[in-house]
């Protein structure tokens, strides 16, 4: 296609948009945060970084940090190979809805469940603990929830999907003969697990398992709402207290800033390794004709099987969930969960009276909406430049381009404090617009890799093939790449407006008095005490992000079905 | 109907000159296949062809038409060049159906709504495929997207039909029922066709005239396939053409040996002088025999193919590849065994140097 | 007697039978081929030898070993089997070296390391492989692959060889190379082979015997040349090789075909089973059909199409059309010319509802 439009302007003017959109969203506030850490009155200074990682609260932080990412990482690495391996090679009765079902926790907001396993196992008014002692008997509490354990197996819960969606992938699509063929040499199923089939996925598996680490690493909102009370802090809950607690002074912006730069580097890390894991590990398992792969024959453990699984179900999904829903409808926190406790009030109170509250839900789906629309745009202009176009410094967008992927949602917050504050002429500081772009930079990622999958789909002959046919550059971008690119806009827009709606880790860092987001209505009301409203509230969010889900899903298949 | 000149065409990608003063003439109304090894770079040159490349130095002509010359930068975009084009991976647009695809130039071209249906309608039955204008291109078999992108590079009556291995992606059957096809519409039609290919078998049955090219992107001889076939320029030809046996033949004492200095050649008389020379020559060339005159040779394989028996018979320390036809081998009881002495006549033979022996070692 | 015997072995998956009541039996050191279009029950016949399978009625034996019986109840599992399997897609592991790979057999069998070592090297050595023995199966080609698929399966030296269309993802050139690889293994070993393909030359090249199968059933069982000249039905005629059909009406003067002369004497004789049908057909082999300026079954060449060694020829014979080919030594007719045909080895069929 090279000379043959004179297009001159058109590259330029796309190539010069992709990179200005990356620079001014995702790269200025990076670099201003590394700035910040490094540049001390007019010097580079390390020897200051040094002296902020030596402090006690930050240093415990890293640990903390990287103490709950491992042990999430190897719980919910666990976990996920397992339920996979069940769902995918035995013969587990109603494998396709145990998949579904296992899939679920990915749509769920993990600090709503925290709250929720708060108020079951919190040590002194936890129901589970009550339960214990007035019921059974006990002397004291039986569970305590405010510990490294706690807050490990909540995070286990919600993020094992990253593992067992990669694994299940893997293990679906590689090649039965594979394994056939290490049976007719003789090994057993055992065996063949073991020297074949681990083996094989194990690409697949250590690359869930980084991206685990990697959003445990950043995580937020389970640590905030368990760990805080127990003094346990990670890198982005201690971002939050610096910022929050000393309204923005230099030495808290400063330690931020050192926190983040961590961070990043970290998630830098832990990216790079994942990409090796998958260039270098990954091996050409898929294959043509295909036949069932052998199944394992459970036998006698398959019903005792099923109701594991379906028990794992009940207490990780059904449960918090029920409770959340049941404590929103509480007169007041405490109260018995029976029948004469509980009333609508809290949540018509939520959705029809409160400022607060029906602020922060009008500001959530007005944020999704904006978010997502304008980074599905920005991601499909950018996706094109990096995947079609053939000009001069694509390096650098493409590397641009990457740098959305490992930059966590706290980092962006605090970037995004320096950057928009009025130190360059704009401040956005407690508007919601600060938090709009915030969410620009932090959804780019999805919608780059929504929008370049569907771009790498469209090859080259397709629009050859309209050009032959007569259509100029301008037709043939209209008529067949646009009609091609569409799924994948669409699939970008949703994925980010549902996370938008029950987003928490940027939002934390940067409202102000009139831009709470659900989510940080949420876990503001919690803060506040008023755990009843917080229920609620997080109630009602969960039937919205639900039906936005099952909405979507439905959509998504009748539009691949036809 | 036009055809296609090009006059000391160069390209070249930063060093690596794929094209370096290429002079080339396609015939109107004829089928011309341009055959060669991958990476010699046809599909660069039908890339020139179609505009999607520009020259670096030299002419391209349509009919009479000048679409790119180097010197003077004219560069006629593809969309202008008035060519249909049919890519290897098919390129049917997925998201419109059958007859989308088929009307897609037309409406381009802003025929009339009535004019469009018509013609939309006879070029989708002129490839066999009548019925299935409603269909997505993923309701289609391979054959039948092939045949969508057929109709649609037909569709607008183009001058020039140009081919990129369109068949690579079909399986054996319905390759060789495609050819065919191919042939029989560019002779109804009456267009001109530029074909590349590597797969010999089919430059051979569908070209009026065609030309071998070969890695560097030299043309080594053009002319009709049977001229090829017969009379091929060199041994590369030879070799590219199909499966090539060679022998080494020597001049001693005035009389033709074998390599073994022994056994004495019995085949057609050479036609150059020199002392070392080669012989080449197909299975099908050959005449194996149960006794009688002719060369000697063991039977060291034997495969009974069908249609044919192929044989790898042993001559004076050589293997070389005999093809009978197997119902006059049965019904003449000349079928031959493994370890069967035999004797080797030649119907036809091509004479080389003895360079080319160490060539195809190499 | 048999040393592999299939007897009224039959498999259905849901409704469908996909193999139908199949007996046959191979001997020590046959290579029999199982040929047929896809979905025609070949490769399931397969891999119920192989025991990735159950079967539903029947019974499959090797020697006196018993591996499937319906009857009996019985079902040995794969590994037990003592087969050597090659699949179509390789089915070589990467995360293990060449060597590794065809060791893996003889290490789950507990075999001595010296003996794992010996036999291992042997495999290696007859498969070209040695060289490479220490590089993982992706840096190897297509036919690299299939050659490390080939010595593990020859490791445990196995009296029974399955191969599941080991050729077929191969390049063309690099096919016919290692079909008579594997001829040369049998004769060395002398294993028996069940090969499943659904190219009929590779089947003809590499088998003592080949089995025809469509829908489950077996069409026909006999050597590559009786299967080639003596098909047992019009669909066996097709698809061991090119063909044409030619629709005669049996009338009372004779067999004729619309619009054209058909001399008596020039087709064989009518089958008892046909006399009395109205109509047949004519199956001809384009090979097998001359040219003769006079006399024979009149029509005109449509197309002529040079193919190197061979020129093909299409001609019109009364409103349908009859395949010739020839080699480029023999002269023929011109686009356009009329000419005679003569068949040589036509056979009769019935017709069916498509003529």
């Amino acid at each position: 296609m090279s000379a043959a439009a004179p297009r001159f302007g058109t590259a330029q003017v796309l190539f010069g948009l992709a990179v200005g959109i990356l620079v001014i969203f995702v790269a200025v506030p990076v670099l201003l945060i590394f700035f910040n850490a490094f540049w001390v009155n007019g010097a580079f200074n390390v020897a200051d970084v040094l002296k902020v990682l030596r402090q006690k609260d930050t240093y415990e932080a890293l640990l903390n940090s990287l103490v709950l990412a491992s042990g999430v990482t190897v719980t919910g690495t666990i976990v996920g190979t397992f339920f996979a391996w069940l769902v995918t090679r035995t013969d587990l009765p109603f494998k396709g809805a145990m998949k579904v079902l296992f899939l679920v926790p990915f749509m769920l907001p993990s600090f709503i469940g925290a709250l929720a396993w708060k108020m079951l196992l919190s040590p002194r008014s936890g129901y589970i603990n009550r339960f214990f002692q007035e019921v059974l008997g006990f002397d004291g509490p039986v569970f305590d929830i405010y510990t490294y354990g706690g807050i490990i197996g909540v995070e286990t819960m919600y993020l094992f999907p990253f593992v067992f969606i990669q694994v299940c992938g893997a293990l679906e699509r590689m090649d039965p003969t594979l394994e056939e063929s290490a049976r007719i040499s003789g090994a057993d199923l055992f065996t063949i697990t073991r020297r074949i089939t681990i083996p094989l996925v194990l690409p697949s598996i250590l690359s869930g398992a980084l991206l685990i680490m990697l959003y445990s690493m950043a995580h937020f909102g389970t640590v905030a709402v368990l760990g805080i009370e127990a003094g346990i802090y990670n890198i982005p809950t201690l971002i939050y207290e610096k910022i929050h607690q000393s309204a923005g002074s230099f030495d808290s912006i400063r330690t931020g800033t050192v926190l983040a730069t961590v961070l990043v580097v970290t998630a830098a890390f832990i990216l790079w390794l994942q990409n090796r894991v998958l260039s270098r590990g990954r091996y050409q398992i898929i294959a043509g004709k295909s036949f069932r792969p052998t199944e394992l024959k459970l036998r006698g453990l398959r019903y005792p099987l099923l109701a594991f699984c379906l028990a794992y179900i009940a207490f990780t999904i059904v449960l918090p969930t029920v409770t959340i829903f049941l404590v929103g409808g509480l007169k007041t926190y405490g109260l018995p969960l029976a029948a004469e406790n509980f009333t609508w009030g809290n949540y018509r109170h939520i959705l029809f009276e409160w400022q607060l509250t029906r602020d922060a839900i009008w500001n959530s789906i007005t944020l999704g909406l904006a978010a997502a629309l304008i980074t599905m745009f920005a991601g499909v202009i950018i996706s094109y430049v990096i995947v079609k176009m053939k000009v001069r410094g694509k390096g650098i967008l493409e590397f641009l381009g990457m740098l959305p992927f490992s930059v966590p949602g706290s980092v962006i917050a605090l970037g995004v404090i320096l950057a928009w504050s009025g130190k360059f002429g704009v401040n956005l500081y407690n508007t919601v617009w600060i938090i709009l772009v915030a969410y620009i930079a932090r959804y780019m990622a999805f919608s780059l890799k929504a929008n370049s999958a569907a771009l790498e789909q469209v090859h080259d002959s397709l629009v050859e093939a309209a050009r032959a046919s007569g259509a100029t550059m301008w037709q043939a971008l209209r008529d067949v790449v646009v009609p091609l690119v569409r799924p994948g806009m669409l699939a970008a827009f949703f994925l980010i407006f549902l996370p938008a709606l029950r987003e928490l880790t940027v939002s934390v860092l940067l409202y102000g008095p009139t831009s709470r987001t659900i989510g940080v209505a949420i876990y503001t009301l919690n803060e506040d005490g008023e755990t009843v409203y917080s229920a609620a509230l997080a109630g009602i969010a969960l039937v919205i992000i639900v039906t936005g889900e099952v909405v979507i899903k439905r959509f998504f298949k009748t539009a691949s079905g036809s | 109907m036009a055809g296609v000149r090009i006059e000391g065409l160069a390209k070249a990608y930063g060093d690596h000159r794929v094209h370096t003063g290429l002079d080339l003439e396609v015939v109107p109304g004829q089928c011309f296949t341009l055959l060669g090894p991958s990476g010699c770079g046809k599909t660069v040159l039908m890339r020139l062809i179609a505009g999607f490349e520009a020259v670096d130095a030299g002419r391209i002509l349509i009919g009479e038409r000048v679409v790119a010359d180097g010197a003077s930068g004219v560069h006629v975009p593809p969309d202008e060049r008035g060519i249909g084009m049919v890519f290897q991976d098919y390129a049917v647009w997925p998201h419109m159906t059958v007859f989308d695809n088929v009307a897609y130039p037309l409406r381009i071209g802003r025929v009339a709504a009535a004019e469009l249906a018509e013609r939309t309608r006879a070029a989708v039955e002129q490839v066999g495929l009548a019925g299935l204008e409603a269909r997505l291109p993923s309701q289609l078999s391979g054959g039948q997207q092939q045949r969508v992108a057929l109709a649609r590079a037909l569709v607008s009556r183009p001058e020039l039909l140009l081919l990129d291995e369109p068949l690579n992606n079909l399986d054996a059957n319905l390759r060789e029922e495609m050819r065919f096809e191919i042939k029989a519409l560019q002779e109804r039609l009456g267009i001109t066709v530029l074909y590349v290919t590597h797969d010999q078998e089919i430059a051979l049955a569908i070209a009026d005239r065609m030309a071998v090219m070969d890695a560097s992107g030299r043309p080594r001889q053009s002319g009709t396939p049977a001229e090829l076939f017969d009379r091929p320029a060199d041994d590369f030809v030879f070799r590219f053409l199909g499966i090539a046996n060679f022998l080494e033949v020597r001049r001693v004492d005035g009389s033709l040996r074998l390599a073994d200095g022994r056994t004495p050649w019995a085949g057609p008389a050479p036609d150059r002088p020199g002392d070392r020379l080669a012989v080449g020559f197909r299975p099908g060339d050959v005449v194996a025999s149960r006794g009688g005159e002719g060369l000697p040779g063991v039977v060291r394989r034997a495969s009974f193919l069908g249609a044919q028996v192929d044989y790898l018979v042993e001559v004076a320390g050589t293997t070389i590849r005999a093809a009978v036809d197997s119902g006059r081998a049965f019904r003449e009881g000349r079928v031959l065994a493994e370890g069967e002495d035999c004797r080797l006549a030649f119907l036809g033979v091509q004479w080389f140097d003895a360079g080319v022996l160490d060539a195809g070692a190499a | 007697m048999g040393y592999v015997t299939l007897s009224q072995v039959t498999k259905r998956f849901g409704g469908v039978t996909a193999v139908d009541r199949l007996d046959v039996e191979v001997d020590q050191g046959e290579c029999l081929a199982m040929l047929g279009p896809s979905g025609c029950g070949k490769t399931t016949t397969l891999r119920m030898v192989a025991g990735f399978e159950d079967i539903d009625e029947g019974e499959i034996r090797v020697g006196d070993r018993v591996l499937s019986s319906k009857r009996g109840n019985y079902y040995l599992p794969p590994e037990k089997r003592n087969f050597g399997m090659v699949f179509q897609a390789f089915a070589v592991w990467p995360h293990l070296t060449v060597l590794e790979n065809v060791a893996f057999p003889l290490r789950i069998r507990r075999l001595p390391a010296a003996e794992i070592e010996q036999r291992t090297r042997e495999a290696l050595t007859h498969t070209n492989l040695l060289g490479v023995a220490h590089s993982r199966p992706d840096d190897l080609s297509g036919g690299g692959k299939q050659r490390v698929a080939l010595a593990r399966a020859l490791a445990i030296r196995p009296d029974v060889m399955l191969l599941d269309e080991p050729l077929s993802s191969l390049d063309p050139h690099f096919r016919e190379e290692m079909r008579f690889e594997i001829k040369d293994l049998q004769r060395r070993f002398g294993f028996s082979i069940l090969y499943v393909t659904h190219d009929q030359s590779e089947a003809m090249a590499l088998s003592d015997r080949i089995l025809v199968m469509r829908a489950g059933v077996v069409q026909q069982v006999g050597a590559p040349t009786e299967v080639y000249r003596n098909p047992a039905n019009r669909f066996v005629f097709a698809f061991v090789g090119l063909s044409s059909f030619l629709r005669v009406r049996l009338g009372e003067g004779g067999p004729a075909v619309d619009g054209a002369d058909l001399p008596a004497g020039l087709c064989p004789p009518l089958p008892a089973e046909l006399s009395g049908a109205p109509q047949a057909v004519l199956a001809t082999r384009p090979s097998e059909v001359d040219f003769v300026a006079e006399g024979g079954l009149r029509g005109v060449v449509r197309r002529r199409s040079y193919l190197g060694e061979m020129v093909d020829y299409q001609v019109e014979v009364g409103g349908q059309d009859v395949r010739v080919q020839k080699t480029r030594h023999e002269p023929g007719p011109a686009p356009g010319e009329a000419c005679g045909l003569l068949l040589r080895a036509a056979r009769w069929y019935a017709a069916d509802e498509s003529d």
